[in-house]
């Protein structure tokens, strides 16, 4: 089972893992992406592709079912403004062990980062900027190929 | 076709949308991206620097090279920094 959404409304952390929780897994792993207040941001605000980026994100868990034994993934990514320590993207991943759900888990973030069409824009106390995009997040997403 | 901005190219030229016929000697994403340069000064400081420049066709991503062929809908936006 997949689902996908992509959404102004803040994460609900309790109601994304029972849902994964329910589908009978013997192991569950997720990861929690949370906005960072560096160096003085006041708020994030994400702009997305409507349409591509869900597909983008369906794309992603459906290789990752291909990879791995899985049972359910759930990909929640936070769009419009928001503020340092909110959550921006919850990814959960169920399987009948570990390996298979931490390796996914760890595949589907990193993949999200150079895969999905989401822009950053921070605002501080002069003005906003768009985040530019890091080889670190493309090295990390490359080990996988 | 239907042209898509995003993040800065969008701010930029001004708009998140435009429609445009490009003429046949508009082959691949750069073309396109060199003939939009011209149609004004917004345009000509988004499209400044291609190698800074990521593009999807009909919702799927593609390198600048890529052939326009049947396109309806083309994107073009910076390196993406969700997550």
């Amino acid at each position: 089972m997949i689902r996908v959404s992509v959404q102004p409304a803040p994460i609900d952390l309790a109601t994304e893992l029972a849902g994964i929780e329910a589908r009978g897994a013997g192991a569950v792993a997720s990861f929690t992406g949370m906005v960072r207040g560096d160096d003085g941001v006041t708020e994030l605000m994400l702009e997305h592709y409507p349409g591509m980026t869900e597909a983008a994100l369906i794309a992603l868990a459906e290789r990752a079912f291909e990879r791995w034994k899985l049972i359910a993934v759930t990909m929640v990514h936070r769009v419009g403004p928001m503020a340092p320590g909110e959550r921006i993207v919850f990814i959960g991943t169920a399987a009948g062990h570990r390996a298979d759900a931490l390796e996914a888990c760890a595949y589907l973030i990193d993949r999200l980062k150079t895969d999905a069409p989401f822009w950053k824009r921070e605002r501080r106390a002069g003005g906003a900027d768009w985040v530019e995009a890091r080889e670190s997040d493309r090295t990390a997403a490359d080990r996988w190929d | 076709m239907d042209l898509l901005y995003f993040a800065w190219v969008r701010e930029r030229i001004g708009v998140g949308h435009e429609h445009v016929d490009p003429p046949e000697a508009v082959r691949t994403i750069a073309d396109l991206i060199a003939w939009l340069a011209e149609r004004s000064a917004g345009h000509a400081e988004a499209f400044a620097e291609p190698p800074k420049l990521r593009a999807a066709i009909d919702q799927k991503f593609v390198p600048l090279d890529a052939l326009l062929g049947d396109a309806k809908e083309v994107a073009i936006f910076p390196p993406v920094t969700g997550g």
